[in-house]
């Protein structure tokens, strides 16, 4: 295996070597993928199939008086429509999604809109229709009456007194006691750590300030999209792209009240996701479509009902207060968080308040969060969801103390770095974790020596923590006739992770990563696998490979034993060789048994169901340097430097690339992206021409360092790698500015307006 | 004995008390011996004999995914967290 | 409504005929109506340069062409660029490169490539990077991208090195 030698855009400070993990070989998938043959969902097809569009609100908030689809069921070529009247009346169950609870009755209001709609975009009926030409006139053609009712947008209107409320049955759960009048409050926690109070007395320099952010959209390529087939023997399957086929099984059995064994789902490739394919939100309207009509229907959002229909991640406000000595040791912190739900309850509030002093041993500490609905889509998840938020205001807090202290931002980092033993702000202490390393792989690195160079230039710097995913994962390993297996599970495969699962087999089974066919099964073919987000998959369905690896070792051991008529316990598998003490002559390599086994009794398979304790935590590091144009106030990235914490890399290449798009995201999040919203609640940018993701001209190469402190949870060492990796950018890129301009900017997206307004070049507008 | 970090919105229910040492095997038995001591502990944390949605587990800094199931040892500390979803 | 058009083309080296109405893009002609489902919609509005394909020469988004348009026209898609023989270098090099991660995007970006490469045989880094600006990826920060079209390059070069080289030693053999 080759070493990467330090030096070089790509580092992997490697701990440990193995035969294939740690190596690079070609995904399984990559040639379909590189030759347009991988069938995604869009690209799927079933003969008969009609094609459903979805009607929306366009109001942000409104009572819904009267629908009447007669004009749009007579419409020639129109096969069925079908509004929330269609849905079953369900009981408000709260389930376990395994990443955060689930509330069936918002759901299913959400999939479609019951009394009211809450904002603009909210679906409303959907129809089913020969082509989708004629669905969408069909739309046209369906009356809807509205009672149009005044909106709010903002966290501190829907916090007033006399806002308007969005649910009149929802009471404000704060700290553990319910209130007495409804409110758009959803709910106020609260963590407390040592005594606050104190901690700021002692303190020497305090900083504090307050933080805007703005709804930004996880941006994937791909429209969401579904097939269904609601068969008149009352079974149900769902092709569609989604980052866990259980997940969306699960939701539909809730909001269409049908045993779960009743659906099947069966996941197509999927064109990204980054926790936004995780909800469903067309399937049940395909379905009952599809019920009504008795064909097949296909639905595919329009990149505006991407933005509108789905669930983007939550802007909010922030205050952050950090309390020093001189020497830059944290005495006290303090937090109060206010973060836009969206039409429904769950923000990811909890997490920002979590993860946002995370990466330090902070010795009092006090956070408030809020979570408030207003007329927006309803928040979902976005890589590390919650973490980005915290962190810009967290990491720029702690800049501008090292400024005031005239210290390295590295260094006062170092100074309160969390370690092994260190309790986090919410209780639990940390594991052997490797904050501490990647910090000073950063300090070392040669970007961060090299000098800044030039005017209105700014270096930032910010560090993340994420906490990484564990959840149930299945697999199964079968042998074929010529020695090679094939590999089965059931985790969509955003990124690489069907090789990975795949490498990790055969690094137990002692083959090649070429030696196994991996494959993603539908929820008829496979165990119940959680979904692929929360940066688990690689952790647990890994965990799943080795353990069904390990089972088929045994059953392998034991076949072998009966080929060589010895005792079953004198065999065993060292060094890649099946061999017993009972004949020193007797070995096979995996191969060979392989090919034996066929003639022996037939095939084996391993098979594993698992639920893995032993979650690494995962940190990431991050510099940027920026040249910010005094004229026009655009900031242009120069050079960014990823170094992030993976445990053990499984394939160093899937992990930088995902260290490299996570960075990238982040810094579409700090200097591009963000909602704009009228005064009526419409969103002005829906389309990728107004909304900006990052283009390949906006980002410089995004240099990588992966430190390898192995998590003791793990046969390898694995940690998530997926989602820390967006959570220092907005930071760091806001450090950059203001280190730049000398201007403190708090508010993303820093937007060359927004900069020409704090460097005086135009006059600035009253903050709204 | 093992111990139990409670919540900060749940001291109301442990008289202010931040760490209450609760004998038990399981976190089930130990959400059982909090109860008795303090009642309406159980209500917070458990659901028709579940852990309640929105609520994990986390024993000596590893989330546990057996939940009432999950075994604790001797000196083992015991926090109970809202569940906290990735993406 | 109007009826539906004849068209007649040549799409990857092949005459094909197809039947469209005049309002569908040639992205809907060839995903839905031919089956050519390479080709990938992302926006429909000629913003991500998913449904990239290369016509007459010129890499253009095909939610932006009507198919009535690419009448007796040279259409190349994704699915024309690997032979019998195998990969395109281009393709490879993405490969090789871990140059993609969810993939949906690929398609666009190779045939984006193979435009490039096609006039420029040795861009710079720059010259990549503004080249594919049209392209939008979500997934890979754009990094392992460039480096891959810089990758395939030189994979191309080293093979019209070789077929040159070849010419030489069969005219010296003459």
């Amino acid at each position: 295996m080759k070493t990467t030698p330090r030096g070089g855009p790509n580092q992997v400070l490697s701990t440990t070597t193995y035969a294939v993990v740690g190596t690079r070989p070609i995904r399984h998938d990559g040639t379909d993928k590189v030759t347009g043959r991988a069938i995604y969902g869009e690209d799927f097809r079933l003969p008969g199939t009609l094609y459903g569009k979805v009607l929306r609100s366009p109001h942000a908030h409104a009572r819904i008086r009267r629908i009447d689809a007669s004009r749009a069921e007579a419409l020639p070529g129109v096969r069925s429509v079908v509004t929330h009247a269609d849905m079953p009346d369900i009981e408000d169950t709260i389930s376990d999604l395994g990443e955060g609870s689930f509330s069936a009755k918002w759901a299913a209001d959400n999939i479609m809109a019951s009394e009211k709609v809450l904002y603009r975009g909210h679906a409303v009926a959907g129809v089913a229709a020969v082509d989708a030409n004629t669905a969408e006139e069909a739309l046209k053609l369906i009356d809807v009456e509205y009672e149009p009712l005044t909106s709010v947008m903002r966290v501190a209107d829907a916090m007033a007194s006399d806002a308007p409320l969005l649910h009149e049955d929802l009471y404000t759960d704060s700290l553990g006691e319910t209130s007495e009048k409804p409110s758009n409050v959803a709910s106020h926690f609260q963590h407390v750590k040592g005594d606050v109070d104190r901690g700021f007395a002692e303190a020497e320099v305090t900083v504090e300030r307050e933080y805007t952010t703005s709804t930004v959209h996880q941006g994937y390529i791909e429209p969401q999209n579904v097939t269904a087939l609601w068969s008149s023997d009352g079974q149900l399957t769902i092709w569609t792209s989604n980052q866990g086929a259980f997940g969306v099984r699960e939701q539909v059995s809730s909001v269409l009240n049908l045993p779960v064994s009743r659906i099947r789902v069966i996941p197509q490739e999927i064109g990204g996701g980054f926790g936004g394919k995780i909800t469903i939100y067309m399937e049940p309207v395909a379905a009952l479509l599809s019920k009504k009509a008795g064909r097949p229907v296909k639905m595919l959002m329009s990149r505006a009902e991407v933005f509108q229909g789905t669930g983007p991640a939550p802007g909010g406000w922030m205050r952050v207060k950090i309390g020093a000595k001189r020497d830059g040791t944290i005495t006290a912190v303090q937090a109060d968080l206010r973060f836009e739900a969206g039409a429904y309850p769950g923000s990811a509030v909890g997490a920002a308040a979590v993860c946002m002093f995370g990466p330090y041993d902070v010795p009092n500490g006090r956070i408030d969060g809020y979570d408030v609905v207003v007329n927006k889509p309803k928040s979902e998840a976005y890589r590390a969801p919650g973490a980005p938020q915290g962190a810009f205001a967290v990491e720029q807090a702690l800049d501008e103390l090292a400024q005031r202290l005239e210290m390295d931002p590295i260094d006062i980092r170092l100074k309160n770095v969390a370690k092994e033993g260190t309790r986090r702000i919410d209780g639990p202490r940390f594991p052997r974790i490797g904050a501490y390393e990647c910090l000073i792989a950063a300090k070392e690195h040669e970007h961060y020596q090299a000098p800044v160079g030039g005017p209105n230039r700014g270096r930032g710097v910010a560090m993340g923590f994420w906490m990484n995913g564990g959840g149930p994962s299945a697999c199964t390993i079968s042998v074929n006739e010529d020695g090679m297996v094939g590999l089965v599970e059931g985790s969509t495969d955003i990124g690489g992770t069907r090789t990975s699962s795949a490498m990790q087999a055969a690094e137990i089974l002692g083959i090649t990563a070429e030696d196994v066919r991996p494959s993603v099964a539908d929820t008829d073919s496979i165990g119940y696998t959680g979904v692929t987000g929360g940066s688990r998959t690689t952790f647990a369905t890994g965990w799943a490979a080795i353990e069904a690896a390990r089972d088929l070792l045994g059953q392998m051991c034991a076949r072998a034993a009966k080929i060589w008529n010895v005792d079953p316990s004198s065999v065993a598998f060292r060094e890649r060789q099946f061999v017993t003490s009972a004949d020193s002559s007797k070995s096979f390599n995996f191969g060979e048994l392989g090919r034996e086994l066929f003639s022996t009794g037939g095939t084996l398979t391993g098979r594993s169901n698992v639920s893995p304790r032993g979650v690494g935590a995962a940190f990431c590091v991050q510099i940027v340097d920026l040249e910010v144009d005094p004229e026009t106030g655009k900031s242009q990235v120069l050079r960014h430097t990823v170094v992030q914490d993976a445990g053990k890399a499984i394939h160093p290449s899937y992990v930088e690339g995902q260290m490299q798009g996570g960075a990238v995201q982040g810094l579409g999040w700090a200097l591009w992206e963000g909602y704009e919203f009228s005064e009526a609640g419409a969103m002005l940018n829906p389309s990728l021409l107004d909304y900006k993701l990052p283009t390949a001209l906006d980002v410089p190469m995004i240099d990588t360092v992966i430190v390898e402190v192995a998590n003791p949870g793990h046969p390898f060492g694995v940690r998530g790698v997926g989602e820390v990796p967006i959570v220092p950018p907005p930071a760091a890129a806001a450090n950059a500015v203001s280190r730049a301009i000398g201007v403190r900017m708090a508010h993303l997206p820093i937007t060359p307006y927004r900069v020409l307004e704090a460097t005086g070049v135009i006059e600035p507008e009253p903050v709204t | 004995m093992p111990v139990v970090f409670v919540p900060s919105l749940m001291r109301g229910l442990t008289q202010g008390r931040s760490k209450v040492e609760v004998a038990g095997q399981t976190v089930g038995e130990v959400i059982e011996e909090l109860d008795r001591v303090y009642p309406g502990v159980r209500a917070k944390l458990v659901d028709g004999g579940r852990l309640s949605p929105g609520v994990s587990v986390a024993i000596d800094g590893e989330m546990a995914p057996l939940g009432l199931a999950e075994a604790v040892g001797e000196s083992s500390e015991i926090h109970f967290l809202p569940a906290i979803g990735g993406g | 409504m109007a009826g539906k058009v004849h068209v007649s083309t040549t799409i990857n080296g092949e005459r094909i005929e197809f039947l469209c109405y005049p309002h569908q893009s040639l992205l809907e002609c060839l995903r839905d109506v031919l089956g050519l489902t390479g080709t990938k919609e992302g926006c429909n509005d000629g913003n991500c340069g998913a449904c990239s394909v290369i016509l007459d020469g010129r890499v253009v988004n095909s939610c932006l062409v009507l198919g009535v348009e690419v009448e007796d026209r040279e259409l190349t898609t994704i699915e024309g660029l690997a032979l019998a023989q195998g990969l395109h270098p281009i393709q490879t090099a993405y490969l090789e490169n871990a140059a993609l991660q969810c993939g949906i995007c690929t398609p666009g970006f190779i045939v984006a490539t193979k435009a490039l490469l096609d006039v420029e045989p040795d861009p710079s880094e720059e010259r990549i990077r503004f080249w594919l600006a049209g392209n939008l990826c979500r997934c890979t920060g754009y990094d392992k991208i460039v480096r891959a079209v810089q990758d395939a390059a030189q994979r191309m070069a080293s093979e019209r090195g070789d077929a040159q080289a070849k010419l030489a030693r069969q005219e010296a053999s003459r």
